[in-house]
């Protein structure tokens, strides 16, 4: 399933519209920054790779999240690179290894109309993206404002690494309902593993594990508003963990909240994945969104080798080092990332 | 106990004011999302009122914890002082066609509650439904006030899709569906105003804090 996502729609869950946007934000933002769009960019969401994306104008384009052993023009290219796509190009998506979300960022961004202020794409409600709806075969996207080549070549020196783990470490926030729940209840919460069921989505995971104890045996409020990341106990006492796609308003206590660092993996565990929780204050969680901010918004991109941008033919593109109709970009940790320009010429 | 204020992960506060469903309380969240967005406070996100609680979604990059906690303070100790005023809030008018096609379960509504098809329009149509909230679906409203002589259960079976516009009853609430949806309500009638579009600044036409007052009519204008 690919969808179009950005940062999600804020503003309107009042009048209930959920935010949804991508839930990997960490890869959406390192696309973003690698092919120079602002961060408000819209990129396409892949779950589980297997997508074919032929490119009729030239342009730069960067893949971030699950590896995908994504292939362009029959080379294989990395994660966490930008480069160059051709009008005849074809991008080849494999079977995701590592985590279940790539995204692919565009130079430019793409351009579907933006509803409510977003790009997002909330199927459940049918709005956002390519008429509300997951992409299907043959669909054509146009990208929006100018291509510039010397956004080719660079590379996220420090991107967080899919260890494609079956075992995560969940850090959360007690509360706003931790008093809903018994002390053992919430001991429950953090001192046993948790699986990841094959019934979560985009709207939100659901764990299977030992039950939780509420104090009154009732696990229902006075409904109110949820987060990103706000952890629900229904009555079965089994946690779900609300994702992007999460409604505005829900009914159930919740227990505890993931911290914003922490969401981005989320998306990116398979089912059967374990999940256990540890509690931070506030404050501690609020100094590593800091951190954050500065390893993936302010970092200083890498350059493969001495970077040339060149317009051929009017609009071909190549960067780099050419060598027999290829462009050998840098070494990089001792793996050289070509990319094959067939009309390149040298001057 | 009330106020009380609590951290919702790192980027949200939440606000309760009350622990129950009361108009008086609920008010009271709306005077202080009035109060939060009148400050312009620079860290503030978004404000999502609920029935008796506000949470607050705040750039913790821009104001820490601490901080909004001192300044959420302030505005909820100087709302608790202001005079609570119902009579200024706006009144939505919906036209309805009740019955028929439009509301294939009133007669179920009119059984249950042992009422003429005639009383059930007048006592549904005959008060103003306080907007508690709006959630579950863009622009779908919350609303307090139904009177209880004519609370239904809801449908054994959900339908697949109700009609955008219908007008239900679930035990004691009533509501209105904005779009086309899956939904197990008691159906009773229609209304042709379109209540959510996504291509207008203000999307739905219910707001929050509103009043929605239900006008039998008999055919859609």
């Amino acid at each position: 399933m690919t969808l179009v996502q950005d940062r999600g729609r804020v503003g309107y869950q009042q009048l209930g519209v959920s935010v949804s946007g991508a839930i990997d934000t960490d890869a959406l933002d390192i696309g973003n920054r690698l092919v120079g769009n602002e961060f408000d960019a819209g990129s396409l969401e892949v779950m589980l790779g297997g997508m074919v994306i032929e490119f009729s104008h030239s342009t730069v384009f960067a893949l971030t999240g699950a590896d995908v052993s994504a292939v362009l023009d029959g080379v294989p290219i990395a994660v966490n690179v930008s480069y160059v796509a051709h009008s005849d190009s074809r991008l080849e998506l494999g079977i995701a290894t590592n985590g279940l979300r790539s995204y692919v960022a565009i130079c430019g961004g793409l351009s579907v109309s933006r509803v409510l202020g977003s790009y997002s794409t909330h199927v459940a409600s049918g709005i956002g993206g390519v008429e509300g709806r997951a992409l299907s075969e043959g669909d054509v996207l146009e990208i929006e404002g100018l291509n510039d080549a010397s956004f080719s070549g660079q590379i996220f020196p420090d991107g967080p690494v899919l260890e494609g783990s079956n075992e995560l470490e969940v850090r959360v926030v007690l509360g706003p309902q931790d008093d809903e729940f018994s002390a053992v209840g919430i001991d429950t919460l953090l001192s046993y593993d948790y699986t990841v069921s094959d019934q979560s989505n985009r709207q939100g995971l659901r764990l299977d594990g030992p039950e939780i104890e509420s104090k009154t045996g009732r696990y229902d409020i006075i409904s109110d508003a949820v987060v990103n990341g706000s952890i629900q106990v229904p009555g079965d006492g089994k946690p779900i963990v609300l994702l992007a796609d999460r409604q505005t308003i829900g009914g159930y206590a919740k227990i505890a909240t993931v911290v914003t660092v922490d969401l981005p993996s989320l998306g990116q565990v398979a089912p059967g994945s374990k999940i256990s929780f540890t509690a931070i204050s506030t404050e501690d969680a609020q100094d590593l969104l800091a951190v954050r901010v500065e390893c993936v918004e302010n970092a200083e991109l890498s350059r493969l080798v001495s970077p040339r941008s060149v317009w051929v033919d009017g609009d071909e593109v190549a960067v780099g080092v050419a060598e027999n109709g290829v462009v050998r970009l840098a070494d990089v940790d001792g793996i050289t990332y070509p990319i094959s320009v067939e009309k390149y010429t040298p001057r | 106990m009330y106020p009380r204020i609590v951290p919702v992960g790192d980027s949200a506060i939440l606000i309760e004011l009350g622990s129950e469903i009361d108009p008086e309380i609920n008010s009271q969240i709306y005077f202080l999302v009035a109060a939060i967005e009148r400050s312009q406070l620079a860290a503030i996100v978004e404000l999502i009122p609920a029935y008796r609680s506000l949470l607050v979604n705040y750039d913790p990059l821009v104001s820490r914890y601490g901080e909004m906690v001192a300044l959420l303070d302030e505005l909820v100790a100087g709302n608790a002082a202001s005079e609570v005023d119902t009579g200024t809030a706006t009144i939505i008018e919906l036209p309805v066609v009740y019955g028929g096609e439009d509301g294939p379960d009133l007669d179920t509504v009119a059984d249950n509650a042992g009422l003429s098809i005639r009383d059930v329009i007048e006592i549904h149509s005959g008060v103003d439904y306080r907007v508690y909230m709006i959630g579950f679906a863009p622009g779908f409203p919350y609303l307090g006030g139904l009177d209880e002589r004519i609370a239904t259960p809801r449908l054994k079976t959900p339908r697949i899709s109700v009609p955008a516009g219908s007008v239900g009853i679930a035990e004691s609430q009533t509501g209105v569906y904005p779009n086309a949806s899956p939904g197990g309500w008691q159906l009773i009638g229609r209304t042709a105003r379109q209540l959510f579009d996504v291509a207008s600044e203000s999307p739905s036409l219910i707001t929050p804090g509103s009043l929605v007052r239900f006008v039998p009519v008999d055919a859609h204008a």
